[in-house]
């Protein structure tokens, strides 16, 4: 079994890391993860995988991170607060550990009035910036909230989201600083289509030297169509998609806009390459894992490391 | 103030179809302010009622009135004498307001007439906003007056999250983000140090408890 988690060694050894998503099916299902697994193998670092995404039920992300590490890939267990209160929380992340599992992702998650179980509860008995404090404090400190002693303490790379395109702007780069001062240790970003946007936020972060605390990883999502372009910008909270960006994918002929989008993803990924205190990407290629061989190929990012 | 909303007349008419002699009893205070089981609401509740039993051809007779407060022993003790001579009480208070009669007049039905709602404020007429849960440790001072556990659809102490945009909710387009608020109010009062801070867990015993919660105070005892 792995002691280490590759994208911590990835991301230690100075490389520049390239992890991708994955969804859990609607079902009881070992081949589908299985099949997304296989299309990712050998072009990433890291499997994320999320965890009931939108608020929709699925297979576990535990259970499907136990599933790639059994085919040999290095799982990111994404944990959101929506579901489960503190008791749970930390029994999965002893949990997790014991499976060697060596990642998690802390997230608030979708509301579930979002999903398709509209009538449940949202517990939120933390929030994400208090369960990386958890995770921290089992892991460094061997307590669990309330400082009773867990023995032996979980052994995780800690990871959480940031979103530099949603509201106040200048507030993003504080609540950055706060994940960092929970204990975060690596980041993924909301899908860059604002480079712009990015740029400044990334000067605010080397502003206040954040970048060299935490890992970041650039969020990229490859646009299917132009359709999907508008449908982000016109109906998802928190997503920023240029005018310019649109027009680009409409310019295209329908069969011709997914190697479009790939073509912007590649074009991104450089961009960011080129950035200072950006340690790496991550591939949201919403059910669409095929694109992530692709776009890792063509920006260059191969062969993947072997730290 | 408790909030509340009169449930719909049908619902009303078959939760009192058993009875033939209804009090019906409104509460002063909270739902009054709420113009959902005041005076005014008590009278209308009782002519649709008397109405359309007389359109039904069914026997009903009610009376009106309104206390001052139905959670109050002192209050409650007006239905003394009175109660009995009618088979059923249809109660306009909050679901405090309904417990607590039944508890004086335990052989009575004491039937709601509202959904009680949540704690709020008049933010203008016809307008009322939820904004406390009675979380049992209030820490306004540091979110700028501006409560996250109410206001916030994800509870954020260390908020906003993701999906705050142009100032509003991705719950709900129409419900500011509470964070959004706190963020420009706390900056507004130069105090956005309060933002650097990193919120332990909260301390949600105060809240749920070991079930139901009570304040005992001896110096108001006698």
């Amino acid at each position: 079994m792995k002691i280490e988690s590759q994208l911590k060694n990835v991301l230690a050894a100075g490389r520049f890391a390239v992890t991708a998503e994955c969804g859990p099916p609607k079902g009881a299902d070992p081949e589908a993860v299985i099949k997304k697994g296989r299309i990712l193998k050998g072009y990433v670092d890291s499997v994320n995988v999320t965890d009931n995404q939108t608020g929709v039920v699925r297979l576990s992300s535990l259970a499907a991170c136990v599933l790639l590490l059994q085919e040999g890939l290095d799982p990111v267990l994404q944990m959101v607060v929506r579901d489960r209160n503190r008791i749970a929380l930390q029994s999965d992340l002893l949990g997790a550990s014991t499976l060697g599992i060596r990642n998690v992702l802390c997230l608030s998650g979708d509301h579930q009035s979002f999903g398709n179980q509209t009538q449940a509860i949202g517990v939120f008995d933390l929030d994400s910036i208090q369960l990386i404090q958890t995770v921290r404090r089992m892991r460094d400190e061997g307590q669990i909230i309330g400082g009773e002693a867990v023995s032996p303490p979980p052994y995780l790379f800690i990871g959480a989201a940031a979103n530099p395109f949603a509201d106040p702007f200048f507030y993003r780069v504080i609540r950055l600083a706060k994940k960092v001062k929970a204990g975060t240790e690596f980041i993924q970003t909301q899908c860059i289509y604002n480079l712009d946007r990015f740029k400044e936020w990334m000067s605010q972060v080397r502003d206040r030297g954040l970048h060299e605390k935490v890992y970041i990883l650039g969020g990229i999502t490859p646009l299917k169509s132009a359709k999907m372009a508008e449908y982000i910008k016109n109906q998802v909270a928190g997503m920023d998609i240029p005018e310019p960006l649109i027009r680009r994918m409409k310019s295209v002929p329908a069969k011709g806009q997914r190697k479009e989008g790939i073509k912007i993803s590649i074009e991104t990924i450089q961009a960011l390459k080129e950035m200072e205190g950006v340690h790496g990407v991550h591939i949201m290629a919403i059910e669409w894992e095929e694109a992530v061989p692709q776009v890792v190929e063509q920006a260059g990012l191969m062969p993947r490391p072997t730290v | 103030m408790i909030t509340a909303e009169r449930k719909p007349l049908d619902e009303i008419i078959a939760m009192i179809l058993p009875f033939k002699k209804v009090l019906v009893v409104g509460c002063a205070s909270c739902v009054g302010e709420c113009a959902a089981g005041g005076e005014k609401e008590v009278g209308l509740l009782g002519s649709a009622l008397r109405m359309d039993a007389r359109m039904t051809t069914k026997e009903l007779e009610t009376r009106e009135m309104t206390l001052e407060r139905q959670c109050v022993y002192e209050f409650i003790d007006r239905l003394t004498g009175l109660i009995d001579q009618y088979d059923a009480v249809l109660s306009l208070a909050c679901g405090a307001g309904v417990q607590a009669v039944a508890e004086v007049f335990p052989n009575i039905p004491i039937l709601p007439a509202l959904n009680t709602s949540f704690l709020g404020q008049t933010k203008e007429a016809g307008l009322w906003l939820e904004n406390c849960r009675g979380c049992g440790d209030c820490r306004l001072h540091l979110f700028a007056d501006i409560c996250p556990v109410t206001r916030c659809a994800k509870q954020i102490f260390n908020g906003p999250c993701g999906g705050s945009q142009d100032g509003k909710c991705e719950v709900n387009p129409e419900t500011p983000c509470a964070w959004h608020l706190i963020v420009t109010r706390l900056e507004d009062r130069n105090q956005l140090d309060l933002l650097e801070e990193v919120y332990a867990p909260a301390d949600w015993s105060k809240k749920e408890g070991a079930g139901p919660r009570k304040i005992v105070r001896e110096d108001q005892q006698n």
